[in-house]
């Protein structure tokens, strides 16, 4: 047959097998981290692990088989198409991470960019191996070629498996990652003219060529910098350090740039960075009006922040924090980084951690009444999360309170969702409670909104506990005065028929996402 | 059908279904109620005479909504001297409810549509709950925010996804949203009629409406040839009225009257553009009120008796009964019953009534499966979020309410209520056939029901138990609602007077509640305690 006659004249005792058989290794290793570059890059801008990694991995095996496949059409120049074949890889495969990037941040067809460009370095991927095998075959016998190249194939793959998630991506993130390995191909390419170089005739413009990839790989690694803070770590701040799928949301822990973040189903909760001012504003007004607070029930605020700042007024003798998750509990207690934050705040033998739903647990509880409750919940953007902000859960909330006691509740933005803030207001006001709304800037989260109230009339608050971060006395009061573009908007009131805000808000932060 | 066919019929119908045995289920249950045993028995009729005759001044014959609402009524003029007689095991008919580790459940009935300010009763009813709080300045009533249905009310499931609320907007054309609107504007258009004397066409209870021809014209025809005759073809708006008439009466478009259609929507509003009111709901569905209810007849109320024959002679109406918890044979002798179960039984109890009034015979009932599925978790979906009634579009059974969802609870276990009418033309037929049905038989329709919106659902079931009634509720066939005979048979018969939702030819709490109201008044009136009335 013709394309053996022609591989087979190539049996020069020059060729180092040996060498060879690392370059396996090296090629294995590459392939499978762009495979693992594609999946968790897939994981982490389109949700969903599972699916994204099946498919991913589906996608690019079958394209290795195409690849494979493809190969026996490969039938002359099979060195030089060896190199050819390497610096392609390093080019799309170490590219493949800022195309991905930039096709999620600049079109509508990501998904089509992701699955072409899996397809394409798995089809180039699945055609190195049989080609180098078929290169190798005169040199080596059958059985060794084959227990050999195997071996190696599946070793680097190993490697590039265990340190991909232990060191590459953490270290590296997923843009250096894929470009260091693009590198390390056209590396194997440029090393592969010397091992193959009885096979190649002229290797001066093959090896200008290795070097011309390799500068443009270098290019874009030193771009990498730039390059990952305007894209990876905009999209998912930085490294992720903590991720749990509980029975009720996923909570993730990202540090980066001297602070972390929680982020609750992707919703920013708090950044180290800023918090203070948050959880200083949710709980120090409220006990300036009520400093001799005994008792303090928190609804949410499970990372256990706003018990530190209660934990600063001498007069308190029982925390009881109602939080639906207990893996956020957990976390604040045990994760070091949130543990350190909140000051180990929930092993306060002060404090009593429920994990319950905060409605469900205020209609049964028969706990005795609190001086001050801090509603710390997350956004209202579900109908689970909307009825913890209606008339019915201030009612329920109120009964469980001294008749002078003390309501903060974070409202989200005043600015960027002004009608849900207000109609937060108007809904607490409809269950009898009289408030006085307040804001600041929270730098992660923009112009923040909460709303004291209570049962009683009541003057705002005009000092504050001496010696916080950012609250002093002038700041507390200047929180109670509204700017034209924040000031009360006439709203429905959130009722558990209606549950009106859940659409409001959604209707409102569309315009900033 | 006599006693003897049936007993032959159940024992055929067990014949194959042993033979066929379905694969058991990872979870228990049980086909729980109404006693069909018991029930049944009456059929037999000549029950012996007990031994002594207790005198009382007025005996309820039936503990559901019209029974209880009686004695309700009763109690509440100080006629104390009366005791309610009720088959079951638990008081409430179709309004029952059960309970379990999770959570209450209805057994049938589950919410009330809030009452307008002339439902005097309904009002009186629910203030003494707690769930009217008050008037607000128009003078409407204001409802406890804890009784009205939680957002999201309603969702269906349709190319396989779920959508927000009942009628399907995705996928419909300009012709189909227009048809939706004439069809509703027609609505308005009923709910705006007012009869020379003021009544409206259509009001809850029915005893509000007008007697108008135009307005009783409309009882001469099915709702579907209604809806032939003014161009209503669009499939979604059709879909939407046939699923109101199986989920109201059991029924279809074309064995619906086309008076008891547009009852359906145009009673539910104040007035022409106004909304639909808003439902009042309990995780125990009515049997919250049931609960209520039968506190005012206290131990007077007794359970697991049957009445089977009523005589009545010069010097009062001899009661005989069959206390199946004590087995015992019971007898009162009454000044006035009140007899508050359907007329299927009526005609075997009271002497000389099936012979009086044929017109019984023309109501028909629809049968009725009703399960309650307790699960350990909830499925994952990703689409519209669980409402509290969940509605599959191409499904013979109405779907399911989730008894959680009004005590607020978004996580964990919770028991579904799934609801099946038994729709056919010939209703002894399809009673024949549930009757027919053993457990798993039951089970299983149940899940392969649901398993086109929930494939995973089986794995989450703790526990199954269906209810099959058998009467479960009258069918509004054109002709029936508005027939002078028909509408006779709520009237005294000697000194026994009548109590029940099927008198008037719609199943509703409302109804029973004021044909209960009426017979007590009646008993008031006779025994010279005239006073205002609580309708």
């Amino acid at each position: 047959m013709a394309n053996s006659a022609s591989e087979t004249p190539q049996s020069e005792p020059t060729l180092k097998a040996p060498l060879l058989f690392i370059s396996v290794l090296l090629i294995a290793s590459c392939g499978l981290i762009y495979e693992l570059v594609a999946g968790t890059l897939s994981s982490y801008l389109l949700g969903d692990s599972v699916t994204q990694f099946s498919t991913v991995i589906g996608v690019y095996l079958s394209a290795m088989g195409l690849g494979s496949y493809l190969s026996k059409y490969l039938q002359r120049g099979l060195a030089r198409r060896f190199v050819d074949l390497e610096l392609a890889v390093a080019l799309v495969g170490g590219y493949s991470a800022p195309i991905l990037f930039q096709a999620f941040a600049h079109t509508h067809a990501f998904r089509v960019v992701l699955y072409g460009v899996v397809m394409v370095v798995g089809t180039l991927v699945g055609l190195e191996i049989p080609i180098l095998m078929r290169i190798l075959k005169d040199q080596v016998r059958f059985k060794d070629l084959i227990a050999g190249v195997l071996t190696l194939d599946y070793m680097g793959a190993l490697f590039a498996s265990i340190l991909f998630p232990l060191l590459f991506m953490p270290k590296l993130g997923l843009v250096r990652t894929s470009l260091i390995f693009g590198l390390l191909n056209a590396a194997v390419g440029l090393w592969s003219t010397y091992l193959l170089a009885s096979q190649l005739g002229p290797t001066r413009l093959i090896r200008l060529r290795c070097l011309t990839v390799m500068a443009l790989l270098a290019v874009g690694l030193g771009f990498a910098g730039k390059f990952t803070v305007a894209l990876e770590e905009e999209i998912f701040a930085d490294e992720i350090v903590y991720a749990k799928d509980s029975a009720y949301q996923r909570i993730v822990l990202t540090r980066g740039r001297g602070s972390f973040q929680l982020f609750l189903n992707g919703n920013l909760q708090f950044s180290s960075a800023d918090e203070y001012r948050y959880h200083e504003a949710l709980v120090h007004p409220a006990f300036s009006l009520r400093p001799e607070a005994k008792r303090v029930l928190i609804c949410g605020g499970g990372d256990g922040l706003a018990v530190r700042e209660v934990l600063k007024h001498p007069s308190v003798q029982e925390i009881v924090l109602v939080d639906l998750d207990p893996a956020m509990t957990d976390m604040a207690l045990r994760q070091p980084m949130v543990r350190q934050l909140n000051g180990a705040s929930l092993e306060d033998p002060r404090v009593k951690v429920i994990n319950a739903d905060a409605m469900v647990w205020l209609k049964e509880t028969t706990s005795p009444p609190f001086d001050i409750a801090l509603v710390d919940f997350p956004d209202p953007n579900t109908y689970a999360l909307g009825k913890l902000y209606t008339s019915r859960f201030y009612r329920l909330l109120q009964r469980r309170l001294t008749d002078d006691a003390m309501i903060a509740v974070q409202s989200t933005s005043p600015l960027m969702a002004r009608e849900s803030f207000w109609c937060i207001a108007a809904t607490m006001e409809a269950a009898g409670l009289k408030v006085h709304p307040y804001h600041l800037a929270v730098p992660s989260f923009g112009v923040w909104g909460f709303a004291l109230a209570s049962k009683r009339d009541f003057e705002i608050p005009t000092h504050v506990l001496p010696g916080l971060r950012h609250l002093s006395d002038e700041a507390t009061a200047a929180m109670f005065a509204f700017p034209k573009d924040m000031d009360r908007v006439p709203t429905e009131v959130n009722r558990l028929d209606n549950q009106v805000l859940v659409h409001l808000y959604a209707r409102e932060w569309r315009r900033w996402s | 059908m006599k006693r003897r066919d049936f007993l032959a019929a159940s024992a055929l119908s067990a014949v194959p279904l042993a033979c066929r045995r379905k694969p058991a289920f990872p979870f228990p249950g049980e086909l729980v109620g109404p006693d069909l045993a018991l029930g049944h028995w009456l059929r037999g009729g000549a029950f012996a005479e007990p031994e002594h005759f207790e005198p009382v001044s007025v005996l309820v014959v039936g503990g559901g909504v019209a029974g209880l609402s009686a004695a309700w009524r009763l109690a509440g003029s100080g006629l104390d001297d009366f005791r309610v007689l009720e088959l079951e095991r638990e008081p409430g008919g179709t309004s029952r409810s059960g309970r379990n580790h999770v959570s209450a459940f209805p057994w049938a009935a589950h919410y009330l549509p809030v009452p307008d300010r002339g439902n005097h009763a309904v009002l009186r009813l629910l203030k003494e709950c707690g769930v009217l709080e008050g008037f607000d300045a128009k003078g409407d009533p204001v409802f406890a925010e804890e009784a009205t249905v939680r957002a999201p009310e309603e969702r269906i499931f349709a190319y396989g996804q779920w959508w927000e609320g009942l009628y399907l907007r995705a996928g419909a054309t300009a012709e189909d949203e227009r048809q939706y609107h004439a069809f509703f504007h027609e609505v308005d258009r009923w709910a705006a009629f007012r009869d020379a004397r003021g009544r409206p066409a259509f009001s809850i209870p029915r005893s509000r409406c007008s007697d108008a021809p135009e307005a009783r014209a409309l009882d001469s025809l099915s709702f579907a040839t209604w809806l032939d005759a003014r161009g209503f073809s669009s499939p979604r708006l059709r879909w939407l009225l046939d699923y109101a008439c199986r989920d109201d009466y059991g029924s279809r478009l074309d064995t619906t009257s086309a008076w008891a259609g547009l009852f359906y929507f145009a009673a539910r509003k104040q007035g022409p553009g106004e909304d639909s009111r808003p439902l009042l709901t309990w995780p125990e569905g009515n049997g919250f009120l049931i609960n209520h209810l039968r506190r005012a007849s206290g131990d007077r109320l007794r359970c697991g008796v049957m009445a089977t024959a009523i005589r009545e002679e010069k010097d009062g109406l001899f009661v005989t009964a069959w206390d199946a918890v004590n087995q015992v044979r019971l007898g009162w002798k009454a000044q006035r019953v009140i007899f508050a179960g359907p007329q299927h039984v009526a005609k075997h109890v009271i002497a000389g009534l099936a012979e009086a009034r044929p017109a019984a015979a023309r109501i028909r009932n629809a049968p009725w499966m009703v399960a309650n599925l307790t699960l350990r978790a909830r499925p994952q979906e990703p689409t519209f979020p669980l409402a509290w009634d969940n509605v599959l579009r191409d499904s013979a059974a109405l779907g399911y309410v989730v008894a959680t969802h009004q005590s607020l609870k978004d996580y964990g276990p919770t028991v579904w209520t799934w609801y099946r009418p038994f729709t056919g033309p010939d209703c002894e037929a399809e009673r024949a056939h549930l009757r027919s049905l053993d457990w798993p038989t039951c089970a299983r329709m149940v899940l392969d029901d649901l398993h086109s919106a929930h494939p995973d659902l089986e794995g989450l079931v703790a526990r199954l138990d269906v209810m099959r009634w058998g009467h479960a509720m009258v069918c509004p066939a054109p002709g029936l609602l508005w027939d002078p005979t028909f509408l006779a048979l709520a009237r005294p018969f000697g000194r026994i007077h009548f109590a029940h939702t099927e008198l008037s030819g719609l199943a509703l709490f409302e109804e029973a509640q004021d044909h209960g109201l009426r017979a007590a008044e009646e008993v008031l009136a006779a025994s010279g305690r005239r006073g205002e009335s609580w309708r």
